[in-house]
């Protein structure tokens, strides 16, 4: 049983490295493959960034200055995709990937050879997406929701844009089995359900919805692809279709998409607030529990994205209240950080100021979606900078601030050295003060009216374009430090001891910083005390 | 060693998964050079499928080799069946997406354009006044860009026949496990071989179904919602009774060589759990699609 990791061969494993572009290639280990998706995620970051610094210049001031509406379109249709996709889904895998085997005591992923496939799609589906700029008629422009009859008009790129989204559901479906099959059959013995650590419970969850929903946003592509190439009518009224069917079919993922996005987030603050408060985590089970019936409710709320497209009334109200009750359980994680950190002995570094952050600005987007759920209310809103204000205050600090916290937390166990804090705090606050000069004035932007996906405006919207503009500019090259940063930790530093952070509880920090090749080839032995805290 | 956590089986780094990138990459600049309309791309996409299948191939080999060696320990055993498992239930939510389709269609969309309900009565008015709905939705809206067809196809003639078919192989699928947990081999050879048999017949069957359906009673792809549903349906669970038919084949084709022990057969079980799959998906079309 040579291949097999056993005890034996613990010691030699780093020997066993293998060498050169084969280790990346065909690596079949947590870490490289970790290492890979989060680098990747990085750069897609910049791809995706650099696209809305193209449209936060064009809506610099009314008129059309830089580029033509085709291709603004183009920017916010291919820069959520890019986001979504490329960015933030990657990310969550790849901080899965590295933490989930070292947090629950395994050598590494159920299937790394799968786990491998899952992450070399990502380049090559990129690739398809990306090259649809160079085609005839460019880029897709119908806004990364696909809507018929106007994704239909999509040039050349068409048949690549719905390849591409096969492709990238391939690899989040792959990646999802492989994770449910690494929690559920790898923990070390005592690792029981209700030890995990929350990251690893929220990565469960999402692992579910991404396999539950993915497979639906294929369908609804293959339809498009059919209705456009095959001659259907899945939603073309004309043959007894309906355009608004697609609606219904992309919005079943999406709303359980948008869960996917955040709960790893919500599982890495969960790791991080506890840690810095050095208090356990309040209420664990209940957290648990939450966060479950966040993922279950997320099936029912769909049509909250459809209430103006003319709906029975019953479908209005239902998808209303359902809607509503989603802010139950999210308010119990809330408090349950909240609670953390009350009369905890708080330190704030980097990690635990992104957490916060987290804390303070998904609750402001949180509280823009409940206004938004309100039926009525949302004739005002819909398909107004509201909207984009809204999902962009859960997606920018919510979602990959908890990814930017996960990073300055475990970096020094990846690198094995400290990262620099004075240029942590400093990525900080120059972040959370722009991001809020670029999306705070979104909000009276949507209220007064401003359409979303319009590259010109009337002028009584300037100052707040412009002054959004300029807090995305500063947004946009802060992140060049988070850049630094990285490289600095990964070249050298003050090297980190294996616990990192005084607070810090879990099977991931017995391991050295940083750890082996293989994680755990000798299953701990989970006990109370070592178990999550 | 076989149940001792210490040495699940990493396997060492492998070429297939990258193979596999690269095939799945050919074959879609393939299918979308296609679609887009120039030859080339149909023998970029034949290139690519012919890569995936090397991909399958050699992947598959290595598994069957490490697995023949006894590498596989029971837990690693669990994991595949975990894995398994949940990518079934990702295929019933490609269906779901279909049927939900389908479900619109006839519970909502159909009616409405009919001129029922507070939501339908704007379209009815004003595009298409005289427009009737019905189901099977023979004559569209706007018949101008469609087919409109004679007849469907009844429940129960061949439907029927095919549902028999599945069903059955179900059955026998049963016995050759039952025969393999015995170690009864030819018992095993056998069943399996009445179960491929049976998984090709209904792919004929289906096929003569859609000749019928092209041929003589103008139900294509393009008779409006109906042909949309029915020939989706069909087509995607047709091409999932190929594969699981395949998928067999290759498990009978091992049985043979003696592969599998009474114990230790996972391949056996993951494409048994896979035919099940395709037979309940097949009794929804029956039921909702061909019947009802
Ligand atoms: C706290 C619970 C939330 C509620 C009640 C909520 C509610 C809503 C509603 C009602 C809309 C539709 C607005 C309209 O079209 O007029 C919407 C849009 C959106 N929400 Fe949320 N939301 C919540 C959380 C989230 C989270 C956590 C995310 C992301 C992780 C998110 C991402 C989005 C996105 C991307 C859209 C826009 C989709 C589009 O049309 O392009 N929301 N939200
Ligand atoms: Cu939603």
């Amino acid at each position: 049983m040579s291949e097999a990791v056993s005890h034996e061969d613990h010691h030699d494993d780093h020997d066993h490295k293998p060498t050169g572009i084969k280790r990346w290639l065909f690596s079949t280990n947590h870490k490289d493959i970790g290492t890979m998706y989060l680098v990747f995620a990085l750069i897609m970051f910049f791809v995706g960034g650099a696209m809305a610094m193209v449209i936060r210049a064009e809506l610099f001031q009314p008129g059309l200055q830089y580029v033509d509406p085709q291709f603004f379109n183009s920017m916010t249709t291919v820069h959520a995709l890019v986001m979504i996709f490329g960015a933030l889904m990657p990310a969550g895998v790849g901080l899965a990937n590295w933490m989930i085997p070292m947090m629950i005591g395994a050598p590494d992923m159920a299937m790394p050879r799968m786990n491998n496939m899952s992450f070399w799609i990502l380049p090559f589906a990129a690739t398809l997406l990306i090259a649809t700029f160079f085609m005839e008629g460019g880029a897709p422009a119908g806004g990364w929701t696909m809507y018929p009859p106007l994704v239909l008009q999509t040039g050349d790129a068409f048949p690549f844009l719905i390849f591409a989204v096969h492709f990238l559901g391939i690899s989040s479906i792959m990646g999802a089995i492989n994770i449910i099959a690494t929690v559920f059959n790898m923990r070390a013995p005592g690792m029981t359900f209700m030890k995990l650590p929350l990251f690893v419970w929220t990565w469960i969850i999402t692992a579910f919805l991404l396999i539950a929903s993915m497979p639906v946003l294929a369908g609804a592509v293959t339809m498009l692809l059919t209705d456009k190439f095959f001659g259907t009518a899945f939603f073309n009224a004309a043959g007894g279709g309906d355009p608004v069917l697609f609606q219904h079919v992309f919005w079943f993922f999406g709303h359980p998409e948008v869960y996917i996005l955040v709960l790893p987030s919500f599982g890495i603050i969960s790791q991080i607030i506890p840690t810095f408060a050095r208090k356990p985590l309040f209420g664990y089970e209940s957290m648990v529990y939450a966060t479950a019936s966040i993922a279950f409710l997320s099936f029912f709320v769909w049509a909250h994205h459809m209430f103006t497209v003319g709906m029975p009334l019953t479908g209005e109200l239902f998808f209303m209240y359902a809607t509503m009750s989603i802010a139950v359980p999210t308010g119990v994680k809330i408090f349950n950080w909240t609670a953390t950190m009350w009369k905890g002995s708080m330190t704030f570094e980097t990690p635990m100021l992104f957490a916060i952050g987290v804390l303070f600005m998904f609750s402001i987007g949180g509280f823009s979606g409940l206004m938004m759920g309100i039926t009525p209310v949302d004739f005002q809103y819909h398909d107004t900078y509201f909207i984009v204000a809204h999902f962009h205050y859960v997606i920018v600090p919510g979602i990959i601030y908890g990814v930017i916290g996960g990073v300055y937390f475990w970096l020094p166990k990846w690198t094995g050295n400290m990262y620099d804090e004075k240029l942590g705090k400093l990525h900080f606050w120059i972040s959370t003060i722009s991001v809020n000069v670029l999306f705070f004035p979104q909000h009276f932007l949507g209220l007064a009216g401003m359409p979303r996906r319009i590259p010109d405006y009337n002028i009584q919207f300037a100052e707040w374009n412009m002054i959004s503009s300029i807090g995305g500019f500063v947004f946009g090259l802060s992140q060049l430090i988070l850049v630094w940063v990285v490289i600095k930790c990964v070249r050298g530093g003050e090297k980190a001891t294996d616990q990192v952070w005084e607070g810090a509880q879990g099977l991931e920090w017995t391991l050295s910083s940083p750890p082996p090749f293989h994680s755990f080839t000798v299953p701990p032995q989970v006990t109370d005390a070592s178990a999550h805290s | 060693m076989s149940d001792s956590q210490g040495a699940y089986f990493i396997p060492e780094p492998s070429r297939w998964p990258i193979v596999g990138t690269l095939a799945l990459f050919v074959s879609f600049i393939g299918a979308a050079v296609m679609l887009n309309g120039s030859g080339f791309g149909t023998f970029i996409f034949g290139i690519g499928i012919a890569m995936v299948i090397y991909m399958f191939a050699g992947w598959f080999a290595d598994v069957i080799g490490e697995s023949l060696k006894g590498l596989y320990s029971d837990q690693v055993d669990v994991s595949f069946r975990w894995g398994m498992g949940w990518f079934i239930l990702s295929e019933v939510m490609f269906f779901a997406a279909f049927f939900g389709a389908l479900f619109y269609a006839r519970v909502l969309s159909v009616p409405w354009l009919g001129g029922e309900g507070a939501g339908g009565i704007a379209t009815h008015e004003f595009l298409w006044p005289s427009f009737e709905a019905s189901w099977p939705l023979d004559v569209m809206p706007d018949p101008a860009n469609f087919m409109v067809f004679e007849e469907v196809i009844p429940a129960f003639g061949l439907p029927a026949v095919n549902t028999l078919l599945l069903l059955s192989s179900g059955v026998t699928v049963t016995f050759a496990h039952w025969a393999l947990k015995k170690d009864n081999r030819s018992g095993l050879c056998c069943w399996l071989f009445a179960t491929v048999l049976l998984g090709f017949t209904f792919v004929a069957c289906q096929a003569y179904e859609y000749y019928e359906a092209y041929h003589h009673m103008g139900l294509t792809l393009r008779s409006g919602i109906y042909g949309s549903t029915f020939f989706m349906l069909t087509g995607f669970h047709g091409f999932h009774v190929i594969m699981g038919a395949t998928m067999l084949l290759v498990i009978l084709i091992r049985s043979m060589k003696g592969h599998f022990s009474e114990k230790h057969h996972f391949a056996f079980e993951g494409v048994a759990w896979y035919w099940h799959f395709v037979d309940v998906v097949w009794l929804g079309l029956f039921i909702f699609v061909y019947w009802l």
